[in-house]
């Protein structure tokens, strides 16, 4: 493509459809106060 | 539903049902402002003046190229009910108060100075046997279980902690389970021996500091009204050395320091690699309390920011800020992303007194208390609010290019400022949709 370059894939459509719910909650990680989820880890991947 | 933002010199698509993220060219940008609703003819009369037909056509011929592969203008359809509300009450971690009394007098504290709005106490180690148990006994079929260390001043009551952590090690056994054990310190009594403790123990330590030394010692004094920077910093840069895991310095700014970056640089500058600088969150009426028209200054500060991250990985001594973290590799799963922060529902707060609310911010509100962990028949009864209270509920969320970054913000910013759940703080939004264009705008950067 000329015009596009795509720096991320469309990886919300693939992820498994329940979650494992593994991972950690949010708020335990650093803010305490404004939850951003989006850079948390998966576990999953984590573990593999 | 797409959003398209400017980043310094890079133009940047996202889509947001799919994840997909672009970098595109200016003329693919223009077009963005007319497809899908105004048709090909239309967009090349309307941006005849800029790019030729011929260049039109084929950059609408990629647009629709990556519309059919599902990465622009996606639809949502992965989504189902079942994966919004199909959780069931399942606890899995605890913010463990283990000191409502604290040896700081911080002037943004929401927790009273560590009293929470009742009396000053420390957590027994038999109540605080019972809240452990609590956790494996209501985490269904979960593994991986989390209790942060919490106050008030955790180290204020550490023998206790290091009590706790035993037993939590002895109920991993007796319950088939994983503990990861954190803790969030003013650093005032982190000592050598306290360290050791903590480094054995603890999967993420977080350390509280605002900056430099003026800012920190601005907001964070001791009870008899000094800064607090002089008494601190040391017992951090030491810990820091030694630490091999995971840990956080963590700040707070507010309508005094909005040259923030500063703060940031700052940390960084004296070695500190994983950092976090938070919006104040407090009564408006306050005058470090950050107000609407505050906004395009912080904006200003966040971009400061983003280039600082920027020029510091380029030199090769690269920090992490925790808002700017997004992995576009894999982040979480959507069904994460949509199930938000788990106060409430997977994550809960339990006093000295034992009491349990939906998350730390929340203590002390009566409407909030959940029961005590010295009740068996514990029953959530406000699970189905906050298990309801998910981006597909709220109507701004549910229209929000943020959505699934996000997640539908802090259910007690929320709460504290528009008296619901549902409706999320304005202002918050606002810095976390820049804090994301920033972060985003960092991996197109890098990429
Ligand atoms: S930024 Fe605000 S409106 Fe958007 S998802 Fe987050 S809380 Fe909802």
């Amino acid at each position: 493509m000329k015009n596009i370059k795509t720096i991320a894939k469309p990886t919300l459509k693939n992820t498994a459809s329940k979650g494992c719910g593994e991972c950690q909650t949010s708020c335990q990680s650093a803010c305490k106060t404004s939850c951003t989820v989006a850079n948390q880890q998966c576990d999953n991947t984590r573990r593999r | 539903m797409i959003h398209k933002f400017k980043f310094k010199e890079l133009n940047i698509v996202m889509d947001i049902n799919s994840g997909a993220i672009h970098i595109v060219s200016d003329m693919v940008y223009d077009i963005l402002d007319f497809y899908p609703d105004e048709p090909k003819e239309a967009v090349i009369s309307q941006l005849s003046n800029k790019y030729s037909p011929t260049s039109i056509n084929d950059a609408f011929d990629e647009i629709e190229a990556l519309k059919q592969n599902g990465m622009l203008f996606s639809d949502d359809d992965q989504i189902t009910t079942e994966m919004l509300e199909g959780r069931g009450p399942v606890i899995k971690a605890m913010c463990l108060h283990v000191a409502h009394d604290c040896n700081m007098r911080c002037k943004y504290c929401f927790g009273d100075a560590g009293a929470f709005e009742g009396q000053r106490s420390l957590l027994s180690f038999e109540t605080g046997k019972k809240a452990i148990d609590f956790l494996p006994t209501h985490s269904g079929t979960r593994h991986n279980l989390e209790i942060d260390f919490f106050g008030g001043e955790p180290l204020m009551n550490f023998d206790v902690v290091k009590q706790l952590v035993a037993y939590g090690r002895e109920a991993e056994k007796a319950y088939g389970k994983n503990i990861r054990f954190t803790i969030t310190t003013n650093g005032l009594l982190l000592d050598e021996e306290k360290r050791d403790f903590i480094n054995a123990n603890m999967e993420n330590v977080i350390l509280s500091i605002d900056g430099r030394p003026e800012v920190n010692d601005r907001m964070r004094r001791t009870p008899n009204d000094k800064g607090t920077y002089s008494l601190i910093i040391k017992n951090y840069l030491d810990f820091v050395k030694e630490r091999e895991g995971t840990y956080y310095v963590r700040g707070t700014f507010t309508r005094d320091n909005l040259d923030f970056a500063e703060d940031v640089k700052h940390l960084a500058d004296l070695g500190f690699r994983n950092i976090s600088v938070e919006p104040v969150v407090t009564d408006p009426s306050l005058g470090y309390a950050l107000r609407e028209k505050d906004l395009p200054r912080i904006f200003e500060e966040y971009e400061r920011l983003a280039d600082l991250y920027l020029q510091y990985a380029m030199e090769g001594k690269p920090f992490e800020f925790f808002h700017f973290n997004v992995d576009l590799e894999q982040g979480p799963c959507v069904y994460k992303r949509i199930a938000g922060c788990g106060a409430g529902t997977e994550y809960v707060a339990v006093t000295p007194e034992g009491d349990i609310y939906p998350c730390h911010q929340f203590v002390g509100n009566p409407d909030f208390l959940l029961g005590n962990v010295w009740d068996d028949a514990f029953e959530n009864k406000l699970f189905e609010d906050f298990n309801k209270a998910h981006i597909y509920n709220k109507e701004k969320c549910k229209s929000c290019w943020a959505k699934f970054y996000c997640s539908g913000g802090c259910h007690a910013n929320a709460y504290n400022m528009n008296g619901t759940i549902s409706v999320p703080y304005e202002m918050g939004c606002e810095m976390e949709k820049k804090r994301l264009e920033c972060a985003i705008g960092i991996r197109a950067a890098l990429a």
